[in-house]
């Protein structure tokens, strides 16, 4: 079954594609091109939210809209983001784009019988990079049934005219022509564990080893800091553990009866308790080197553990920033004389 | 090698009366606040006066001591020195500052001041502060030591020549006899000096041999672990979370001399099987028993009695401790450690397994996790530099990995050995009681027993010396045994800012952590929790066995974890047994750290206090990738 114009498997798409599949999206399939495991799912393309602006614009204009708005006035921009999510709320999707996209929830439905999805925003404007930017948009998890789908797909495409976003783009002076939203709709794991990975420790900067920080249950109670998580640090090169801090962890999240994810207390026997094993963390580390050789520089990465199968599954992956922007200087220079190096221990005090 | 980097080590202000070794009785009566206790508040036990006083003038605190900084060197002497084993600090200390000060000329320090109370050795460092003398200094330290690293291995070459030839001047020193009569042959060769000279002779040639042996362990020690500390502090700052251990792999050699005594053993447990001989090796049977067995066994067991001998001379010639004390004495001396460890090498023969180091495995590994790191690297520049890094670390490691073998194992032996001469000579003619007493004596009390037994000897009186010692002797003895009950604060004096010496930083390791760790076992003395260098990685739980001298070692049994104060190469054939390794000194570049590399062992080494707080049999678990020892009941 060949996708139409609207809609992109995983599989078929890379970060070269960013512009029609929204940076995570893109990052999605880059995952799966890198050989990495990632729950099943599609994107629905850039063009098909392209469509339902343009009808709406034929209504009444939207992009001209939040151009005109001044960064510094709230009030106008509230009152402006109210009117235009309600508007996407109640638009309606051309009919091949609502064809394309039932066609391809049975696909995924027809391989995950009886499974909920998440519908994730998946933005894409010049800077996709641009994390902050990325995070503005919504994430919506626990989703059934093709109604509550299709609902919430309109719900992500909205969540591009929420207030912080509009003021994001103002304050950052981002063209609204540039500006277009993805959705993807991939299956939902049901996580055991999940947690977050950084391939360069987030404390020292340090390239060579791995942190890793997990909790149990579903990743949003890492992700949103609502439990504090284990933590590890792992030699990227020696597989050796040098930190293991096992925490309290008060909550977790699991998935609600009617949609969503709720909070619920950890038992008491369990809270302590770590919540991988060492093999799970030498194969997360594995898996976060895999990453970060595939594209060539640090990666922040979400993961998550399936309670049924214990696959371990990556959700996300983006570049680092934080430490990358600080490296300046090199530490040491090529001397002309290598022997000029031993002065650092035997010479002037360098580090008084 | 345990220092975290260049940066300046800032000691932190113990909080008052807290010392290392704490649960002992305690020397000091007050401490100030703000600072470690005043040498000149260090009172000698009572009734260890006159032993106190033995020690030379120059080694005695004074009160102009109590302005300077000083700290205890337990790595080198964890136990009260005997007056004649304080030549191991005096002689290295000569010869140490010597290379510092004088013929490297290290910009930023001079040599190291040492000076002894209850039988402990407090050292201080010499530090250059004028920068223009840092800068004069620099000068002449480039002529000299980039002199050295240049021409490093024709040097080192050379060395190993004069080191044989000092091996060879110290076995070739003569027996030492007092005949009754001048032997005809000399009377009529017309040799005109008597026997009697000989023994002044020969305890003077030995003597000067010991001092000339440490200006040549001395020579390029320095250097090579100056040119080790470049790469390592490059490998902190770039990978802050790098363990030392990491960095002491990438560094450490993989045939080094230090692995031979081992090897040899192996050697000879293979040897044992492929003759047939295995049986006679028995666990708990004595070395002579074994050998006695063996000379009863036709050709296979004289084969294995002759690769034997091959093996001690010089492999053998390795010492139990770390070669300051007279009583480490080697495995030629007393089989009985090398000979511990066969039983179990056999059974591994037995079993299918070869023995046999995989040298190119173990060098391709190291050659990987040196690749590993380097692409890890944020720029092609630092890996140009981690480049010439590594290349001059490699270059000069083998030194500082293999002069131990010659220096403080085969040539104090035979340095020892020759003392013990003496002290037989001198226990044979009333001086004393025991072969040994003759380390109850200063050095230069031992050339004036010398003195009187040769007058003695050509005047025909009977010799002073039995009236004179044997009471000396044995008050020193119980002033050792007194001296090991009292523990002794880590630090005397005024806390210095910084502590930057490389020599200190180097030797010592004496780094912020480690004072911490000092300090916190003062404090903490019922903390279930030990903190030293990670040595080796992996967890391990099992009984502790708490050795605390070497003539323990048999009571080790499979599956135990060793608590010791301080391991070397010796040890190696009981690291099959055990399950896991914990010292009290020692840093993650310390043989005992490399050999537990090598079998794969748990190890933390450095605790300062295990042998102390850790009591024999209690279940204990070891976390070597942590550097913590956890007391689990």
């Amino acid at each position: 079954m060949a996708a139409g114009r609207h809609i992109a498997w995983f599989e078929e798409i890379g970060l070269g594609d960013r512009e029609q599949v929204g940076g995570k999206g893109g990052s999605l399939g880059e995952l799966r091109r890198a050989g990495i495991v990632v729950p099943p799912g599609f994107v629905l393309r850039t063009a098909a939210f392209a469509r339902c602006l343009e009808s709406l614009e034929r209504d009444a204009p939207v992009r001209a809209a939040v151009a005109a708005l001044n960064g510094e006035d709230l009030e106008a921009i509230t009152a402006c983001s109210k009117a235009l999510r309600s508007r996407f709320d109640a638009a309606q999707l051309p009919q091949d784009v609502l064809e394309e996209l039932a066609a391809a929830q049975e696909r995924l439905g027809r391989a995950h019988p009886q499974q909920p999805v998440a519908v994730r925003s998946s933005a894409t404007c010049e800077d996709a990079a641009d994390a902050s930017f990325a995070g503005l948009q919504d994430t919506y998890l626990w989703v059934r049934g093709a109604a509550q789908m299709l609902e919430r797909v309109r719900s992500c495409w909205a969540s591009l005219y929420s207030v912080p976003s509009i003021s994001y783009r103002l304050k950052h002076g981002i063209p609204e022509e540039r500006v277009a939203m993805a959705v993807v709709v991939q299956i939902m794991v049901d996580a055991g564990t999940a947690g977050v990975m950084f391939t360069r420790s987030p404390t020292t900067g340090d390239r060579s080893v791995v942190t890793i920080e997990g909790a149990w249950g579903l990743g949003s109670a890492v992700v949103g800091g609502e439990v504090t998580p284990d933590r590890w640090v792992l030699s990227k090169i020696t597989g050796e553990i040098s930190v293991r801090e096992i925490s309290d962890k008060l909550i977790q999240h699991v998935p609600a009866a009617h949609g969503g994810v709720e909070a619920v207390a950890v038992s008491e026997e369990r809270r302590r308790v770590a919540c991988l094993s060492d093999p799970q963390l030498q194969e997360l580390g594995t898996l976060a080197r895999q990453v970060e050789r595939h594209y060539g520089r640090a990666q922040d990465i979400e993961w998550a553990i399936d309670r049924h199968s214990g696959a371990i599954l990556l959700l996300q992956s983006r570049p680092e920033t934080v430490w990358s922007a600080r490296d300046a200087a090199p530490i040491a220079k090529r001397e002309e004389d290598p022997l000029m190096h031993v002065m650092s221990i035997f010479g002037n005090r360098p580090c008084r | 090698m345990r220092a975290k980097s260049c940066a300046p080590v800032r000691l932190t202000l113990p909080p008052r009366g807290q010392e290392a070794g704490a649960g002992r009785a305690t020397i000091h009566t007050h401490t100030q606040s703000g600072a470690f206790p005043a040498p000149s508040s260090l009172q000698v036990v009572a009734g260890t006066e006159r032993a106190q006083a033995a020690y030379p003038y120059y080694m005695q605190f004074t009160a102009a001591d109590d302005q300077r900084f000083w700290f205890y060197n337990s790595m080198h002497f964890p136990e009260p020195m005997s007056a004649f084993d304080m030549v191991t600090a005096e002689a290295a200390y000569c010869a140490l500052g010597s290379s510092t000060t004088r013929v490297h000329c290290l910009p930023t320090t001079l040599g190291i001041d040492y000076r002894i109370i209850n039988g402990r050795v407090y050292i201080g460092g010499n530090a250059v502060t004028d920068p223009a003398e840092i800068a004069r200094r620099t000068g002449e330290f480039q002529q000299r030591a980039f002199y050295y690293y240049g021409n490093w291995e024709r040097l080192y070459a050379q060395w190993r020549e004069k080191m044989l030839v000092l091996i060879r001047e110290a076995q070739a020193l003569p027996k030492l006899e007092l005949p009754e009569f001048e032997p005809l042959a000399n009377v009529h060769a017309g040799r005109g000096i008597a026997s009697n000279h000989r023994l002044l002779e020969t305890y003077q040639k030995a003597l000067e041999g010991y001092f000339r042996m440490w200006h040549h362990h001395f020579e390029f020690l320095l250097l090579g672990y100056g040119a080790y500390m470049t790469f390592f502090a490059f490998c902190k700052k770039a990978f802050p979370e790098i363990s030392d251990q990491t960095v002491a792999r990438m560094v450490a050699g993989i045939d080094a001399e230090i692995f031979r005594p081992d090897e040899e053993l192996r050697r000879l447990a293979r040897l044992a099987v492929q003759l047939g001989v295995d049986a006679e090796f028995q666990e708990g049977r004595t070395a002579q028993a074994i050998l006695a067995a063996l000379g009863t066994r036709g050709d296979p067991g004289r084969t294995w009695l002759e690769e034997l001998a091959t093996s001690r001379d010089p492999w053998f010639n390795i010492n139990v401790g770390d070669g300051f004390y007279h009583y480490h004495r080697s495995w030629n001396d007393d089989l009985s450690m090398p000979f511990s460890g066969l039983p179990g090498y056999i059974a591994q023969v037995k079993a299918g397994e070869s023995l046999e180091r995989p040298i190119e495995k173990l060098q391709a590994q190291r050659r990987q996790l040196i690749q590993d790191y380097r692409e890890l690297l944020g720029s092609e520049q630092e890996r140009e530099a981690y480049d010439q890094m590594i290349a001059l670390a490699h270059r000069v490691f083998p030194y500082v990995e293999g002069h131990k073998f010659y220096c403080e194992h085969w040539y104090t032996n035979l340095f020892f050995n020759k003392i013990r001469e003496f002290g037989s000579l001198l226990a044979a003619h009333g001086f004393f009681a025991d072969t040994e007493d003759v380390f109850q004596l200063t050095h230069y009390e031992v050339e004036a027993a010398i003195i009187d037994l040769m007058t003695s000897w050509s005047n025909g009186s009977p010799p002073r010396g039995p009236e004179h010692w044997p009471q000396i002797v044995s008050e020193r003895r119980a002033a050792i045994v007194e001296w090991a009950k009292h523990s002794t604060p880590p630090a005397l004096g005024p806390v210095p800012d910084v502590i930057d010496d490389p020599a200190i930083v180097m030797l010592w390791g004496i780094t912020r952590e480690s004072l911490d760790a000092w300090l916190h076992a003062g404090s903490d003395a019922d903390s279930r929790e030990l903190r030293g260098f990670a040595a080796s990685s992996g967890v391990v739980e099992g009984p502790a066995c708490v050795v605390k001298s070497v003539e323990e070692i048999a009571r080790v049994r499979q599956g135990d974890i060793l608590v010791c104060q301080i391991t070397n190469p010796t040890w190696a054939p009981i690291f099959q047994k055990i399950a896991g390794a914990v010292s009290d000194i020692g840093g993650s570049m310390s043989h005992a750290a490399i050999v537990a590399r090598e079998f794969g062992l748990p190890a933390v080494v450095g605790t300062g206090t295990a042998t102390s707080r850790i009591k024999d049999g209690q279940r204990i678990r070891v976390d070597g990738g942590r550097g913590v020892v956890t007391i689990l009941e």
